[in-house]
């Protein structure tokens, strides 16, 4: 493939020319005198649940395991794939066979050659039922053949769509046809992992002392809830252009002590603590930063058996959806850089362009008018009152919003709303069984395509707590995993989402930080936050 | 007293036994489990998880297969949540750090706050018993979950003194924020404690009759009046050595200490059963072993005692 190719003689030029300018402590290609100690150190609120690719199931989780480990395809700094141990890709007419071309040099730190055996044991391992991986079901999203049935043991391991047919040639068969499969293959869970290490120390072969592993670092230290550090991999096949020495995590568990600590020059990298965008922003312009994110906060409308009766009918929904005003609940509240949304499907999705949805071209006031005409045309007025509870699990933040929602409510539709706090797991199981009237949500993307957003609608779905039903959602859902162009169907199901209301998009989210002046190279335009360390590189100030 | 160390061992275990079945029934009667998440598991995969860790059987087999482990390998299982680790591990690593940081708060608050109490109890009613007494006051309503952000932001932003968290193999630059830190309220409580309890002791009358019979004050208040006043005070020192050294999650989260305080309160949210489970059998059986050796105090300071 043409980028791919591109991406080769780049990394290739870039390989020769660091060899002559590393030396000289200037960067490769941008020519900046860089720092001599080449130290990353940023901070984590919580310990990280696993390093094991196929296990770990958090964020702060999988960027380590994006440094330790390297899939088939890498992103960059916007988001687009570059080759990993995968140099390309063919696929063969119907989209349902992929066919990956991986490189010669790519090895593990153990020295031992990568190889397409590596990841077909390493996706057989995820979609293993005795590994019991809570990641299992991205082998769903990827739509590998037999995963639904290896899964539940149904069939044997060996029948997953997988298969090694030399080292450097790696055959995927799907369950039907998908033309953004490739784009799953940057995921941690698809990792390889190795078979030889896990068999010799079991569920210990992560500890940095037995750890093997194939990406530009490896593990050296961890010590749980205070530190974890990876140290370059001189057996990575492009460690020549891997700038930063060693990598340093911090879990702090208060992001008000982080900052502190990090003002005084303890650490490069740290989160803004909540509500406090803002005033670091003026404090402190070119350490702080806001990037979008593939996340979209919404409130869930339960229409389903225990929801309460006025939910079911449309214009109730519609008359809520239309009262919030999202830029009150953007600028006032949050400050953060946050982008109203009317959409479930964030506008920084890749390929996707946010339509013109009926709640969104009209202007607050008109909005607010029709909300009043929409639910007195359901029946609810002065005399009779809606009432409605707000749940949320117990945080500030969403304390603030549903306060703001409850208030918009009643001023202007004169609903009776109250709120509910329920403590995390609580209101998961609360929410999960149906038993609320509205509940807050957040969406997070799992890769960067607009169906990780949509699927959520579809009736099936077990993310899909409003109990939505809609055969035309469904059918053009499934239309779209085959599409060349799923753009028009995705318009669609947003257009009968914003009518339907089954769930108020509120707001998309926005991931803010403190960064260092000094260090650079960071994907600030990557929406899924996907980062790799061998890019950062530390300068002279 | 060799009678009395077999008869409280001898129910310490049925204890035990009770902590770990209340524990166990009210953590599973908490609602969700450990691998309820934003994103729901299919049945499927939750199925094959909860295989792997055995919480697809019925409750009571689960609590036989857990102690079994306990009793017979020591084992208390792996970590729900940090599946890299078992709960063994966590503690291992865990407890040495909250132990070191609660001995040393331990030794600063019995060392201060005691000899504070007793100063200002013999010394009723002058500066240094209201020194004494403003600093117990002030020091008990400073919680310190804003003292220690303070610390932070005075020993480690403006005077760059000491690092403001992480543990650093226990070195004494990490260890001084966290124990300070953590011994004030413990150090006012003594001073509280102590000078209370010794006004009360010297009002009675075994007091009255000793200085009656000329006795000097020195020998009345370390021969007759200081023993007696302890009692209350090493009735609190059991569970405040238990309470300091099982770690707290405030210290544990603002210091980032990595100890055991705040793998045991995240455990309770995270419903890691294993790991709050652990955690708490721990913390039970340090309690009934500190109270007895309470007990055993009370026989040496207070004659009227026997066992």
């Amino acid at each position: 493939m043409k980028y791919c190719m591109k991406a080769i003689l780049l990394a290739a030029a870039m390989g020769w020319s660091s060899s002559l300018l590393l030396a000289a402590g200037t960067h490769p290609t941008t020519g900046e005198a860089l720092t001599d100690d080449q130290i990353f150190t940023y901070v984590t609120i919580d310990e990280h649940t696993s390093v094991d690719p196929q296990i770990v199931e958090d964020v702060a989780g999988a960027a380590i395991v994006r440094d330790l480990f390297e899939g088939l395809y890498n992103q960059d700094a916007d988001g687009n794939l570059v080759p990993g141990v995968a140099l390309s890709h063919a696929t063969n007419a119907d989209k349902t066979v992929y066919t990956f071309t991986l490189r010669n040099s790519a090895r593990w730190s153990d020295g031992r050659k990568v190889t397409a055996g590596d990841f077909e044991y390493a996706w057989k391992r995820l979609a293993d039922p005795e590994t019991a991986s809570s990641y299992q079901w991205f082998m769903g999203v990827m739509n590998i053949k037999n995963a639904d049935d290896v899964m539940s043991g149904d069939i044997p391991v060996s029948e997953l769509g997988v298969k090694a047919l030399t080292d450097t040639t790696l055959e995927v068969t799907l369950a039907s046809s998908m033309s953004y499969f490739p784009l799953t293959t940057t995921h941690g869970s698809t990792f390889p992992s190795p078979q030889w290490a896990i068999k010799a120390h079991g569920a210990n072969w992560v500890k940095p002392e037995h750890i093997v592993s194939n990406g530009a670092y490896v593990l050296t230290k961890h010590v749980p809830n205070e530190t974890l550090v990876r140290e370059r991999n001189p057996m990575y096949w492009n460690d020549a252009n891997t700038i930063m020495e060693k990598v340093v995590i911090k879990i702090v568990n208060d992001e008000n002590v982080a900052l502190t600590r990090y003002l005084a020059g303890e650490f490069d990298k740290t989160g803004v603590p909540t509500g406090q965008f803002a005033r670091m922003q003026t404090q402190y312009p070119e350490e702080v930063y806001s990037n979008p994110t593939l996340c979209t906060y919404y409130y869930n409308l339960n229409m389903g058996k225990h929801g309460p009766e006025a939910l079911k009918d449309k214009r109730v929904r519609q008359a809520l959806s239309y009262a919030i005003d999202r830029d009150i609940i953007v600028e006032n509240i949050l400050q953060a850089g946050q982008f109203p949304a009317y959409t479930f499907t964030p506008d920084a999705t890749a390929g996707f362009t946010v339509p013109e949805v009926a709640v969104a071209v009209i202007t607050q006031a008109e909005r607010d008018t029709k909300a009043a005409e929409l639910l007195s045309a359901a029946g609810y007025g002065k005399d009779n009152p809606l009432s409605i509870e707000i749940l949320y699990n117990t945080s500030e933040g969403h304390k603030k919003i549903a306060i703001a929602i409850s208030q918009m409510w009643k001023q202007k539709l004169g609903v009776e709303a109250s709120m509910q706090n329920q403590e995390w797991k609580t209101f998961l199981t609360t929410r999960g069984e149906g038993n609320y009237e509205v509940a807050r949500g957040g969406w997070c993307g799992d890769y960067n395509e607009a169906s990780t957003f949509l699927d959520l609608v579809n009736t099936n779905s077990g993310y899909n707590d409003s109990k939505f039903s809609n055969e035309e959602v469904d059918q053009l859902l499934a239309d779209s995993k085959t599409s060349d162009n799923p753009q028009p169907n995705y318009t669609r199901i947003e257009e009968i989402v914003a009518d339907e209301a089954p769930l108020i998009s509120i707001y998309h989210y926005t991931s803010a930080m403190f960064l260092k002046l000094s260090v650079k190279g960071w994907p600030h335009e990557n929406v899924e936050g996907n980062w790799y360390s061998r890019n950062l590189y530390k300068v002279a100030e | 007293m060799l009678n009395l160390i077999v008869r409280r061992v001898a129910i310490a275990i049925p204890t035990l036994l009770i902590i770990l079945v209340i524990s166990f029934l009210l953590m599973h009667a908490a609602p969700g489990g450990p691998f309820t998440s934003e994103k729901p598991l299919s049945p499927q995969v939750l199925a094959n998880i909860e295989a792997k860790y055995g919480l697809d059987q019925p409750i009571h087999k689960q609590m036989f297969n857990y102690t079994v482990g306990i009793l017979t390998e020591f084992d208390f299982g792996p970590s729900f949540k940090y599946k890299d680790r078992t709960v063994n591990e966590i503690i291992a690593q865990g407890f040495p750090v909250t132990m070191t940081y609660g001995v040393w708060s331990f030794i600063i608050a019995v060392f201060f706050g005691v000899p504070l109490g007793l100063i200002a109890a013999l010394r009723q009613n002058t500066r240094t018993d209201y020194f004494a007494v403003s600093f117990s006051i002030a020091a008990s309503v400073l919680p310190n979950f804003v003292m220690a952000p303070l610390l932070i932001l005075v020993f480690t932003l403006w005077l760059g003194l000491l690092p403001g968290g992480g543990w650093n193999d226990g070195s004494w630059q990490n260890l001084v924020l966290p124990v300070i830190a953590l011994s004030t309220s413990y150090t006012a409580e003594l001073t509280r404690l102590t000078r209370a309890s010794l006004l009360e002791v010297l009002r009675s009358n075994y007091i009255r009759t000793a200085r009656a019979k000329g006795l000097p004050e020195l020998k009345v208040i370390l021969r007759h009046a200081l023993k007696p006043a302890m009692l209350p005070v090493i009735t609190y020192l059991g569970p405040m050595f238990v309470g300091l050294i099982t770690g707290s999650f405030i210290i544990d989260s603002i210091f980032s200490t990595g100890g055991m305080g705040y793998f045991f309160v995240n455990s309770a949210l995270n419903r890691d059963y294993s790991v709050m489970l652990g955690i708490t059998l721990l913390v039970g059986g340090l309690v009934v072993l500190f109270n007895l050796i309470v007990d055993l105090a009370y026989g040496w300071l207070d004659p009227q005692i026997r066992y």
